[in-house]
């Protein structure tokens, strides 16, 4: 027990060394002019600007658009992706007519419909929207129906056997038991909706959004350290955002083995 | 991280169980591959029939949308593989970009990824910088891109392979951390030396990893090949294509150009799987 707080705290500390070595070459590279400034200005102007955004009320408008959109396009995708995965999954007739259809929608890379969109919609939050939900609709759907797959098919007989219905084994054996996989679904999404939401505005390029905060500021000459203090914060959000995820899986489901394993 | 449907093959009903018999199997399966193409048949003749009846110019027939395609990329001459001129300027381009990218990316990364998770100490000083490079949304970093090597490929190939590196790196460092310590006492008692203790022991053991990796730069390079070529300032690519459709309100092309990439985007993920099934075997594919 205690060799193993101490290996923790020990990677803890080799991590904060590894962050502080990578911002420590970044700076040396800038400042000693091995690469010009203009193309990478050294961490710590980058990390002061990034913060001094932090007291920018216009930049953190443009960071809640974002993540407006971005919550929109991903609790739709849920509202879509997890009944219609429920119903591919636990009746296979409709699985196997859909799934050619779905075969050949998936593969599309989703950028790609930021054109098509844009003219049916006008370059606003709606197309940002769509398009955020049509990318995240993927992983929580294919999670969905793996994870029904997966249901141990005793609870199901017992069930059965005991007189339960199909809908109520539903709800009461399959539902639950997807539960973990459909959240792991959501927290890939995530990752994917922020792609698409920064995409989108990146190359709408007006409007209010932090990838339109970055694609203003790539236009703007010198304006290299704006675009990476957004890129700061756009990995940040990533992160936060991933991290609040796993902490409400671990909370909702505590018995799945990889969860379980990380409280031992 | 591990509860991640497997795309491809995910949810597939296993058809060839034990207890039904090999011809019940092929049956069913026959059965089911007829019903999901006539499926989609149905679903693509009621969009042509709806197309026809409304005219609209935003969803144009399929028919004509595949004869578009034709028309534009596939319909030159003998000695150009039936490629046209606007197949080899602008499609050709794209997939070159983009297979270096991606090639250097996986290389790159299983290179640094085995490196990193070798060592317990080498992945904990590396991890949180890795989590974070992965966390940024790949399109944020293009501006970078296009301020430090202006449009063209270089800026494209540095996107992708910026992009696509990170899921291989942390998938092969994740992998090859968790090889078997026994194995490992084992290769220790055999004296491997350290070549041969990669070759035998820490890729095929993190082999499994890498291809859940792979696959996911797969799909981001693409991505960030189309999105590079988005930005207005290309000369040249898929996504310039389907950019200066859009500027013309030609939809026709547009629908062409999403076709081609689902194409694309199918073949080159079943591509991957059927090199990942060669390797690893069928129903030992890693999860993320």
């Amino acid at each position: 027990m205690l060799r193993v707080r101490v290996r923790v705290r020990q990677d803890f500390l080799l991590g904060v060394a590894g962050v502080l070595l990578a911002f420590a070459i970044c700076e040396v590279v800038s400042r000693a002019g091995i690469v010009r400034r203009t193309y990478l200005p050294p961490a710590s102007e980058v990390l002061a600007r990034a913060v001094e955004l932090a007291g920018d009320s216009a930049f953190l408008d443009g960071v809640g658009a974002t993540l407006r959109a971005w919550a929109l396009g991903l609790g739709l995708a849920c509202a879509i992706a997890v009944p219609v995965g429920l119903l591919l999954g636990s009746v296979p007739v409709v699985d196997a007519a859909s799934r050619a259809v779905v075969e050949f929608l998936r593969p599309l890379p989703s950028v790609a419909l930021i054109p098509l969109v844009s003219l049916l919609l006008g370059s606003g939050t709606e197309t940002e929207v769509v398009l955020v939900m049509y990318a995240s609709v993927w992983p929580i759907l294919f999670n969905t129906v793996y994870g029904l797959g997966e249901t141990e098919s005793l609870a199901k007989d017992t069930l059965r056997a005991f007189g339960f219905g199909r809908l109520a084994v539903l709800l009461r054996v399959e539902l639950p038991a997807t539960a973990p996989f459909i959240a792991a679904g959501v927290r890939i999404s995530a990752a994917v909706a922020l792609i698409l939401a920064v995409a989108t505005e990146i190359l709408a390029g007006f409007g209010e959004g932090l990838g339109i905060f970055i694609a203003q500021a790539g236009l703007a000459t010198d304006g290299t350290r704006d675009v990476l203090a957004g890129v700061v914060w756009a990995g940040a959000l990533g992160l936060v955002v991933n991290a609040v995820l796993v902490r409400i899986e671990r909370g909702l489901f505590p018995w799945t083995p990889e969860h379980r394993e990380r409280k031992r | 991280m591990s509860r991640v449907a497997v795309p491809g093959v995910s949810g597939v009903p296993d058809v060839s169980g034990a207890a039904g018999g090999r011809r019940a199997a092929a049956s069913a399966a026959a059965r089911g591959a007829l019903l999901r193409w006539a499926v989609l048949a149905v679903a693509v003749l009621v969009w042509e029939a709806a197309a026809r009846a409304h005219g609209s110019v935003y969803f144009p027939p399929p028919g004509r949308i595949v004869r578009h395609a034709y028309d534009l990329w596939f319909s030159g001459p003998v000695a150009h593989a039936f490629l046209t001129a606007d197949a080899v300027d602008n499609i050709l381009p794209s997939l070159g970009r983009m297979a270096a990218g991606f090639a250097l990316a996986a290389v790159a990364g299983i290179a640094l990824g085995v490196a990193v998770g070798r060592s317990r100490r080498a992945y904990a000083l590396c991890n949180p910088v890795l989590q974070f490079a992965r966390a940024v949304p790949p399109p944020a970093l293009v501006p970078v891109f296009v301020v430090i090597f202006d449009f063209g490929t270089p800026m494209q190939l540095a996107s992708i392979v910026f992009s696509a590196v990170w899921p291989v790196l942390i998938n092969t460092a994740e992998g090859t951390r968790n090889t078997e310590p026994l194995r490992l006492d084992v290769a220790a008692v055999l004296r491997l030396n350290a070549a041969e203790r990669l070759w035998l022991l820490f890729l095929p053991s993190a082999l499994p990893r890498i291809f859940a990796g792979l696959r996911l730069s797969l799909s981001l390079s693409l991505i960030l090949m189309v999105f590079s070529e988005l930005l207005p300032g290309t000369a040249d690519g898929i996504g310039y294509t389907l950019t200066d459709a859009q500027s013309r309100s030609d939809l026709l092309t547009v629908w062409a150009v999403l076709l081609l990439l689902g194409a694309l985007g199918y073949l080159l993920n079943t591509g991957l799987l059927t090199v990942e099934r060669r390797l690893i075997g069928r129903g030992r594919e890693g999860t993320r």
